[in-house]
């Protein structure tokens, strides 16, 4: 019973027996726990690309991602071109897609650039420069030049709106593709298959000689620094591959959401994909792509079940206020254990 | 004179205060507001915001970086504030009341901060600042939901329809302005709160004080050293611990002394940015994360907010858009708090650097990384 305890870890039995009541709740309640399990299902592969954003930066030893706004910043910027140029459908989706990955790069490259120059402080300079960066750009959105009606305040003929509408550019382009149901669970394949795809991509990349050398700086830089490695550019791209994957993660999250959010909205984005990859087993130093796929299977379902299984039974939604428990409280915890 | 030399000294050191004072005189230029208006403005916000700033120096001294904690000194006055608007105790009497219910909280409040810490060495900042949001969550779960449910209490006033949870917004009627209206003094069209900064003036004497005691060396031992000063005979996390709840404590005075003045609690909202700001203020004064005064926190104050005011006027006048001016101060407090932070971690990982190049013992280094 320990041995099972202490494999599966605390959080995660805790969590787990917490989403078994809930489910037994929501059968006991009638709800239609078939279409919960389906927006479950969405929901997962909306946030899975975020928390998959973590595993870089944290198996390059710069610990937990938390100026993951840089990243989302770049993504939406590139959403924003494509809908500038009423871009539609899967070409409008990867347009946007690679005009974030390319704004993503230099911006990842020059947070990797300023990380290495914080060593040990990594995690509270990463939550002020995404902060800042996030404030900053709310001046942009105000000022920048895009024309497009469909984007800008209808009074005044000028800056961006704070939630702009995509349904019919992309929004749902991957949930639809090839979008099948089984036994009245809807599955959004593309949705899916692409998170899946990116999975496999950095489990793959971690068996790469650079993968490999990356791990060993993070792990221990100087071991890693007698055996030939240049750990400081192993940091740089940990960075920056964290920030590419959060680039791409928004786009993933705003086609599912069917809106494009600005101004404040990537604030506090970090936090919930940093809870969900410790939720799954990882540490601020050690994480797989297993973590990150258990992480955020447990921690959506959660959000998605808690919401009205709670409205059923007590009347209230409570399902933000335990998000905010469950995401810090992990956190919190991640931080004060000793191994770290 | 020697004032002069004093403060030429310090800016020298560090120039934070002269870039953002130039820039306040800007603002103000540009702002094209008249001298009384922003002098009334700036003196109503040192009243309500000096002793939370004030509340940060502690932990500072004691090593403990910014205390982004402070929050929950917030939500302990918050708390002994819905308790008295619900009891109707009117004035200074439920100034005191709710002073009162909320020291123990935060004392016991400032005890978990400060335990959260001790398992968190050389990473109490952002511990602190995820405890804050954690406990954030704590505090609309006992509020929105165990309220009238668990907690046994009828108030329509202060609650929601459904029975349960406080509303989004509480008028404090019976509170408000308990303190400033304690004793004003209108000077030449100025209306000046003597009796809270005649509070102010006693937590900076106190704190002077403090660092006069033998606590206070303890706390500055620690903060220079924790080896050293365990060799000593300190008792370091004790010494930590004593720190973190003094400050929360502080901060709780300071929350109350804010919302007096404020007049109206948003129940969910009122605390959220309380440690962002505070800390801003602090560091725009020319404070660093391991070195901050009274002096420091008190001008810092007014730059902040002369800032803060000035903004949107500057925002309208250049942009054409008073939340161009809005989002630049949110910018400013983000982005002041992200230098000061890079700043010292780069002065640590240089000293480590040099410390290996001399060939200093590991522990060195490894205290500071």
């Amino acid at each position: 019973m320990r041995r099972l305890v202490e494999g599966v870890g605390v959080p995660r039995l805790l969590v787990g027996l917490f989403l078994l009541i809930l489910f037994a709740l929501a059968g006991l309640e009638r709800l239609p726990v078939k279409m919960l399990i389906s927006s479950a299902l969405v929901r997962i592969g909306m946030n899975g690309v975020l928390v998959l954003a973590m595993l870089p930066s944290i198996r390059a030893g710069l610990g937990l991602n938390f100026g993951l706004p840089l990243g989302v910043i770049a993504g939406i910027v590139g959403m924003l071109v494509s809908l500038e140029l009423r871009l539609s459908g899967l070409a409008g989706f990867f347009f946007a897609l690679l005009v974030g990955v390319l704004l993503s790069l230099p911006v990842g490259y020059a947070y990797g650039l300023l990380l290495n120059r914080v060593k040990g402080e990594e995690m509270m300079v990463g939550t002020y420069t995404g902060f800042s960066a996030v404030a900053g750009m709310c001046m942009f959105w105000l000022l920048a030049p895009f024309k497009n009606p469909e984007m800008i305040w209808v009074v005044g003929g000028k800056g961006l709106r704070v939630t702009i509408p995509i349904g019919h550019r992309f929004g749902g382009v991957l949930d639809n593709l090839g979008k099948f149901s089984i036994g009245g669970v809807e599955v959004p394949t593309g949705l899916l298959l692409f998170f899946a795809f990116l999975c496999v991509l950095v489990h793959l990349f971690s068996f790469t000689r650079t993968g490999i050398a990356m791990k060993a700086a993070g792990m221990n830089p100087a071991f890693a620094r007698a055996s030939g490695v240049n750990v400081e550019k192993m940091r740089i791209l940990g960075a920056t591959l964290s920030t590419v994957l959060g680039a791409v993660g928004i786009a993933v999250y705003a086609q599912s959401l069917g809106f494009v959010q600005l101004y404040l909205a990537p604030l506090m984005m970090a936090f919930p994909a940093v809870a969900a990859v410790l939720l799954g087993g990882a540490s601020t130093s050690r994480a797989t792509v297993f973590n990150a796929v258990a992480g955020v299977t447990l921690f959506q379902t959660l959000l998605t079940i808690s919401l009205p299984v709670t409205q059923s039974v007590i009347g209230g939604d409570i399902s933000e206020v335990a998000k905010l428990i469950i995401s810090n409280g992990m956190i919190l915890y991640a931080l004060t254990r000793k191994e770290a | 004179m020697k004032v002069w030399r004093k403060i030429r000294e310090s800016l020298s050191s560090n120039p934070m205060p002269l870039v953002f004072g130039i820039l306040c005189l800007f603002g103000v230029v540009v702002s094209g507001k008249s001298w009384s208006f922003l002098l009334q403005e700036v003196i109503t916000r040192l009243a309500r915001n000096w002793i939370l700033v004030l509340s940060l120096l502690v932990p500072i001294s004691a090593g403990l970086g910014l205390n982004f904690s402070m929050v929950l000194g917030a939500m302990a006055a918050q708390t002994g504030i819905i308790v008295m608007t619900h009891l109707k105790v009117p004035g200074m009497l439920g100034f005191l009341g709710a002073l009162t219910v909320s020291f123990p909280i935060a004392v016991a409040l400032g005890l978990v901060a400060g335990n959260i810490m001790n398992r968190a060495k050389g990473r109490e900042m952002i511990a602190g600042m995820m405890l804050g949001f954690f406990m954030n969550g704590v505090y609309q779960l006992v509020f929105l939901f165990m309220v009238g449910t668990v907690i046994p209490m009828k108030n329509p006033d202060l609650m929601l329809p459904q029975g349960f949870g406080l509303r989004n917004t509480v008028e404090l009627k019976y509170m408000k302005y308990a303190l400033d209206n304690l004793l004003t003094v209108s000077l030449s069209g100025l209306v000046i709160p003597v009796a809270t900064f005649v509070l102010v003036g006693l937590v900076c004497l106190g704190l002077n004080r403090l660092y006069r005691t033998k606590l206070g060396q303890d706390f500055r031992a620690v903060g220079q050293d924790m080896h050293v000063a365990s060799v000593a005979g300190i008792d370091v996390n004790k010494t930590r611990l004593l720190a973190v709840v003094i400050a929360t404590v502080l901060a709780s005075l300071g929350q109350l002394v804010f919302l007096q003045n404020i007049g109206t609690l948003n129940t969910y909202n009122s605390h959220e940015q309380v440690a962002t700001f505070a800390i801003a203020s602090l560091l725009l004064g020319g404070a660093t994360v391991t070195r901050a005064t009274v002096g420091q926190a008190l001008a810092g104050t007014f730059l902040f907010h002369l800032l803060f005011i000035v903004s949107p006027y500057a925002g309208q006048r250049l942009m054409g858009s008073p939340q161009v001016g809005e989002y630049f101060r949110v910018f400013v407090a983000y982005g002041i708090i992200a230098a000061a932070l890079v700043v010292h971690a780069w002065e640590t990982h240089r000293s480590v650097l040099s410390a290996a190049k001399r060939g200093l013992p590991e522990r060195e280094a490894d205290r500071a990384g």
